[in-house]
């Protein structure tokens, strides 16, 4: 086993304002950032905060900006750096800090409240579920996410524009919404809700440019713009943009 | 003085995981206005990290299925030490609870026909367990999340707030279940953010806090695992039971250490991988116990013919139930046939094509290619025991998860005691969760509607003794002008090194006796730990406190292992191999005696079990209950 | 933290402050005090500076042709760029693609009228955008490093809400590449529109023709349309057959679109070549 020391910077403060400080801290074989980070509380700094729960790559608490590319902590293993590279920790930029490596997330929970939930389809009893795996493929894809947030912190949609977070959900939440759309069973559309619609109007998907930075740092390797968001635009064109909807809703008829 | 914000809520659930968030939707479709309070952010619970599937009955893959089948699959897993009540409940609703969670938006992988597709594991006759890839914890998370997502939409569409009558107060924790006269009436509890006090006022309180793994040094389980449950209710007055009971499962990764212990999940087993030791031999053959001899192949061939036709073959010993695997691991490795880092070999890659094992194993391919560098699906792993659950936890009463001796306190999920018996069988788990949430919030819901106006109060002096005591670790720090505090983080880790040593997968009477030993000092010198800094999102801080839980649980652990001399189901003595019929009625109660007697502070009593019903003993041979059975309870 | 929806304390206020200007974005006031826009120490900027130099040259390239109106056609061969040619002032092509819809009042090159279809399938198809919102105009520039753009409203409103009409490029790229498909077939003839030959032209001309339609197939609209909007593939397992076909190819489509704009401009400038005599075409057969 080897072992060697790494210079380290991380971030620690407050909403108050804080700084980069400079740790040198010893590394072991095999170890992923968030090794690092706990040795750092156990020897130099025991109120270091930092979120994290699994350390396997299941729970998505861990996120941080490592080198300024938002990714997991337990899962960046320290081979990736060179022994003499210096490695930047900071909390996510895109959310308000708490306490060093701590960001206040809540901003996800709140739009997944926005979200419409499952509708069941009426009539059919717990146990009559029928679904074909190749119409769930798509759904399951995206229920892969462990809601890190990754993609929500790097959408420079709200990244970089404070002002629309209100507006955007973030690419996870349409992700879900899409999720949804795809669910072989989901009835919201006999219930009136129509999905399609409510993504562009509601929740902001005009504002994603497809610049697929959400696919880049997602540590599940969901396809979220190729599989989730474009296809969610094309849904949305079918009811928004097609001039043949628009002019079979004009003559009050709908397309089959 | 510290001020405590108060909150009155009906049902107050801890812990997020799926018993807790299961709990918590029956007890707000019950009409309870509920709070659930967690450790982790909302949606992270332990249960994430479940991987094989859902035990349920529900026949989609072997018609043959039913839950008498699961029945007696869960009564032999725990070497009929289950109260046989909770696994009879267990076994006929689970596949309710299956069903309804697609109602909520589940979605399963399928059978060619469209139901739910069941896959084998180990300990199981059929194949039984609804999955997810190998993600199903995940998904069951992912639907409770929703589902309570859904139900506070209806109550913002009713009330115009989102939290009127369900809220979950996130990365908080409970460090006291606050009683008035002999009952529940609240919560006392901190916000890890700003470490901020409050008190729900509740006359139910739910434990759902899942298990201790975070006592051993070698575990797959996450920070949160701390006994937090099993402490608040000893701390309440209420008896744990089978605490001695603690599973490790088999399969943990040995290799890098920093990721030692992370779990390798039972289905690669369940799908085709075996065990070979450093000579290629497939060991386990070697291990088959007694109890087990006519259910399990003797030939390899025997063994591979029976995932392709399991009517006429016998399923290969790598399916035995997790404890005998784990023992015959433990052997091998001692016998210096083990693999480089301390484990042995579990093998898919030349078992299955690669193609296969990505599509079947996605996160497991992800977890060994990220975490170790090792490509599954050209590669042995590496693997080696676990410390993974729990069998022991709070004592309850098998139809209402409540608590026994404390009006108004339930438990539900791995924190409660006696559904599993000695041994759980994979799969068993989120079914677990799902049908004693239920039970859970149900009862918990209408008990706090029973009891009208006739509340609980929650006293001043209740509160501001246990503010007192969250802030003890402060004063610590300041009072130590004689010598240096102690450091939490050194204090954890001699606590899950004894832990892993002393009371680990094979026990010895001396051994326990040091851990005890040990364990009196570390409480001692718990005392004087002290941490620096303010209360904002100070993990040191939170340590200190979750130390008091884990020093209380490894001693029940410790205290009830030295005392059962026989070896069963998660219980492996060296001293006492073998298992013991008159052992089976024996339960071990862990009640707290004074907190600072110096012979410990936990009393042991034992009590009987009521006897099996009989329609459930005729489901098995005589010649089987022969083999767990004392004489006269088989002729009652 | 509880997931009220309640904002967070700010009341705190920033100490110090960042030293930068415009407070928002990374340095909202609730964001950790980091000065610099990233932090990134990888050559993020690589990618971005590469993409923008390529449609560069792309651009620059195919105006000068596009405007040039001469030297597109060298029997057999007819420039991608003016094919098929709609107004009257093309030279003519022996069985070619001269469509005069046009007639003869158009006095500009030919190509502006046909190159609108190719080149609004490409300015609005999926991966261009994403290629020039971050290469021109660094929207963001790479991830997280902070765009310099005060405000941002995406694809939410006028010009940029016209993006959603791409599945309309994508009806018309169709015949288009259809035509060049015939012109490749045409390119099957020698010099003297005998047919069965082949010259290294028509190996150009097959390469793009391949390309081309790889790329119009691999169209995040097509895969949409053939099978994508579906809510049950399992009740038409033809189209879900197909949809997986596009599928790969579509996961495949930012490679090829760079092929194809490489072999389009490329199976031009062949063309230019010989009709400007530059270079005869090597016949082989």
């Amino acid at each position: 086993m080897t072992t060697y020391d790494a210079s380290f910077r991380v971030w620690r403060g407050d909403t108050a304002g804080g700084g980069l400080k400079d740790f040198t801290v010893e590394v072991n074989d095999g170890e992923v950032v968030l090794d690092i980070i706990h040795r750092l509380q156990a020897t130099q700094a025991p109120d270091l905060a930092v979120r994290w729960n699994c350390k396997a790559g299941k729970c998505g608490s861990c996120s941080a900006e490592i080198n300024g590319r938002p990714r997991l902590m337990c899962m960046t293993r320290m081979s990736v750096f060179s022994r003499d590279e210096v490695i930047t920790v900071t909390p996510l930029r895109a959310f308000p800090v708490v306490r060093d490596l701590v960001t206040d997330v809540s901003f996800n929970y709140e739009k997944a409240r926005e979200i419409p939930s499952f509708v069941p389809p009426p009539g059919v009893a717990p146990g009559d579920y029928r679904m074909r795996q190749e119409d769930v493929d798509r759904p399951q894809e995206f229920r892969k996410c462990i809601e890190c947030f990754l993609c929500q912190d790097t959408c420079h949609v709200v990244r970089d524009h404070e002002e629309n977070k209100a507006a955007f959900a973030g690419p996870r939440f349409l992700m879900r919404i899409a999720e949804l759309d795809m669910h072989p069973l989901d009835a919201a559309e006999e219930a009136g809700l129509d999905r399609k619609r409510t993504a562009q109007d509601e929740h902001g998907l005009g504002y994603c440019n497809i610049t697929k930075c959400c696919t880049e740092v997602c540590p599940e390797q969901i396809k979220i713009t190729d599989n989730a968001l474009i296809p969610l635009k094309e849904r949305a064109v079918d009811r928004k943009y097609d001039p043949l909807v628009w002019l079979g809703n004009k003559i009050g008829r709908r397309r089959p | 003085m510290t001020q405590a914000e108060r909150q009155q809520w009906d049902v107050v659930v801890v812990g997020a995981g799926g018993a807790g968030l299961r709990a918590a939707i029956e007890a707000r479709e019950q009409g309870a206005r509920t709070a659930v309070i967690c450790k982790s952010l909302f949606g992270k619970a332990h249960t994430v990290m479940a991987e094989g599937g859902i035990a349920a009955s529900m026949g989609n893959a072997n018609p043959g299925d039913n839950w008498q089948v699961h029945f007696r699959d869960t009564m032999r897993g725990g070497k009929f030490l289950n109260q046989w009540r909770m696994a009879e409940l267990h076994a006929r609703e689970a596949p309710d609870r299956v069903w309804e969670l697609e109602t909520w938006g589940a979605l399963f992988d399928r059978t060619k026909d469209g139901r739910i597709s069941q896959r084998n594991f180990g300990g199981h006759e059929y194949p039984r367990l609804a999955h997810v890839g190998d993600r199903t914890g995940l998904e069951l998370i992912r639907t409770l999340q929703q589902k309570i997502v859904s139900l506070q939409q209806e109550d913002k569409e009713r009330f115009g707030d989102y939290e009127a009558r369900l809220k979950v107060f996130q990365e908080c924790t409970v460090t006291r279940v606050l009683k008035d006269d002999g009952r529940v009436s609240g919560a006392f509890c901190y916000e890890r953010e700003s470490g901020r006090f409050f008190v729900l006022e509740a006359p139910s309180v739910i434990l759902a806090t899942g298990g201790i793994g975070k006592s051993f040094k070698v575990t797959s389980n996450s920070w949160e695992y701390t006994g937090d449950g099993h402490a608040l209710a000893l701390l309440a007055g209420a008896p744990l039971v089978n605490m001695e009971f603690v599973q490790f499962h088999p399969t943990g990764m040995v290799w890098p250490p920093s990721v030692k212990g992370i779990l390798v999940t039972e289905s690669v087993r369940g799908d085709g991988g075996v065990l070979r030791n450093s000579d290629g031999k497939r060991f386990m053959f070697d291990y088959i116990p007694d109890v087990f001899r006519e259910k399990y192949a003797e030939t390899e061939e025997e063994g591979d013919r029976w995932y392709e036709d399991p009517d006429n073959n016998r399923r290969p010993p790598e399916l035995l139930p997790r404890d005998e695997v784990a023992r015959a691991i433990n052997s091998e490795v001692k016998a210096g046939r083990g693999s480089p880092h301390g484990g042995v070999f579990l093998d898919v890659s030349t078992r299955m094509p690669a193609e296969v094992i990505r599509r079947r194993l996605p996160s497991m391919y992800h977890q060994f290619k990220e975490l170790a560098d090792v490509d599954i699906t050209a590669e042995p792993m590496e693997v080696g025991p676990t410390c993974h659950y729990v069998m022991g936890g709070v004592a309850v009463e098998s139809d209402t998860a409540a608590a026994v001796g404390v009006p108004g306190l339930y438990a539900a999920g791995e924190v409660a005691g006696g559904m599993h018996g000695s041994n759980r069988l994979g799969g068993n788990s989120l079914s677990d969760l799902l049908v004693f949430g239920r039970r859970a919030g149900l009862s918990a819901a209408q008990y706090a509607a029973g009891l009208g106006a006739a509340r609980p109060a929650v006293a001043d002096a209740q509160v501001a003794a246990a503010a007192e005591e969250a802030l003890r670790p402060f004063a610590a720090h300041g009072a130590a002008a004689g010598g240096r505090p102690e450091n939490p983080y050194t204090l954890h880790q001699e606590l899950q090194q004894t832990m892993n040593d002393l009371v680990g997968i094979i026990r010895r009477e001396e051994e326990m006796k040091q851990a005890l030993r040990t364990l009196g000092e570390l409480r001692v010198r718990t005392r004087g730990a002290g941490v620096e800094g303010h209360r904002q999102f100070n993990p040191g801080w939170h340590l200190a406190l979750d130390l008091r839980n884990m020093l209380l649980v490894s001693e029940c652990v410790a205290r009830a292992a030295l005392e059962r001399t026989e070896s069963r189901g998660g219980h492996t003595r060296e001293d006492y191999p073998d298992m013991e019929r008159d052992w089976r009625r024996v339960n071990l109660l862990c009640r707290l005696a004074d907190p600072d007697a110096d012979e410990g502070q936990i009393a042991l009593e034992r009590t009987n079990t009521e006897p099996i019903r009989p329609d459930l003993l005729a489901l098995f041979d005589k010649e089987e209950l022969v083999k767990y059975l004392a004489e006269e309870e088989l002729y009652e | 933290m509880a997931t009220g929806t309640e904002p967070p304390d700010t009341d705190t206020g920033r100490a110090g402050g960042t030293g930068c200007v415009d407070a928002t974005g990374v340095h909202s006031p609730t964001r950790a005090a980091i000065a610099p826009r990233h932090l990134r120490t990888d050559r993020w900027w690589l990618a971005p500076a590469a993409t923008a130099a390529g449609l560069l040259a792309f651009v620059v390239y195919s105006t000068w042709r596009a405007f040039a109106n001469s030297d597109y056609y060298a029997a057999p061969y007819v420039s991608p760029f003016y094919s098929p040619c709609l107004a009257e002032n093309c030279v003519p092509m022996k069985d070619g693609p001269n469509w005069e819809i046009f007639g003869n009042w158009w006095g500009l090159s030919p190509a502006l009228l046909i190159l609108i279809f190719p080149l609004g399938f490409r300015l609005t198809c999926y991966y261009y955008r994403k290629a020039y919102y971050r290469g021109f105009w660094a929207s963001p520039p790479a991830c997280a490093v902070a765009e310099p753009h005060k405000k941002y409203t995406g694809e939410t409103r006028f010009p940029l809400v016209l993006q959603n009409i791409h599945r309309y490029f994508f009806y018309a790229a169709l015949p288009v590449a259809g035509i060049l498909t015939y012109d490749t077939v045409l390119a099957f003839r020698d010099a003297s529109y005998a047919w069965g030959h082949m010259g290294l032209g028509t190996l150009v001309f097959l390469v793009n023709i391949v390309l081309i339609w790889a790329y119009t197939l691999s169209c995040h609209s097509c895969r949409h349309i053939v099978g994508g909007r579906l809510k049950h593939f399992s009740k038409h397992p033809v189209r879900y057959r197909m949809w997986n076909w596009v599928g790969r190819l579509n996961a495949r489509h930012m490679q090829l679109a760079w092929a194809s704009l490489i072999s389009v401009a490329l199976a031009d400038f062949y063309v230019y070549l010989l009709a400007t005599g530059a270079f005869d075409d090597p016949r082989l057969f």
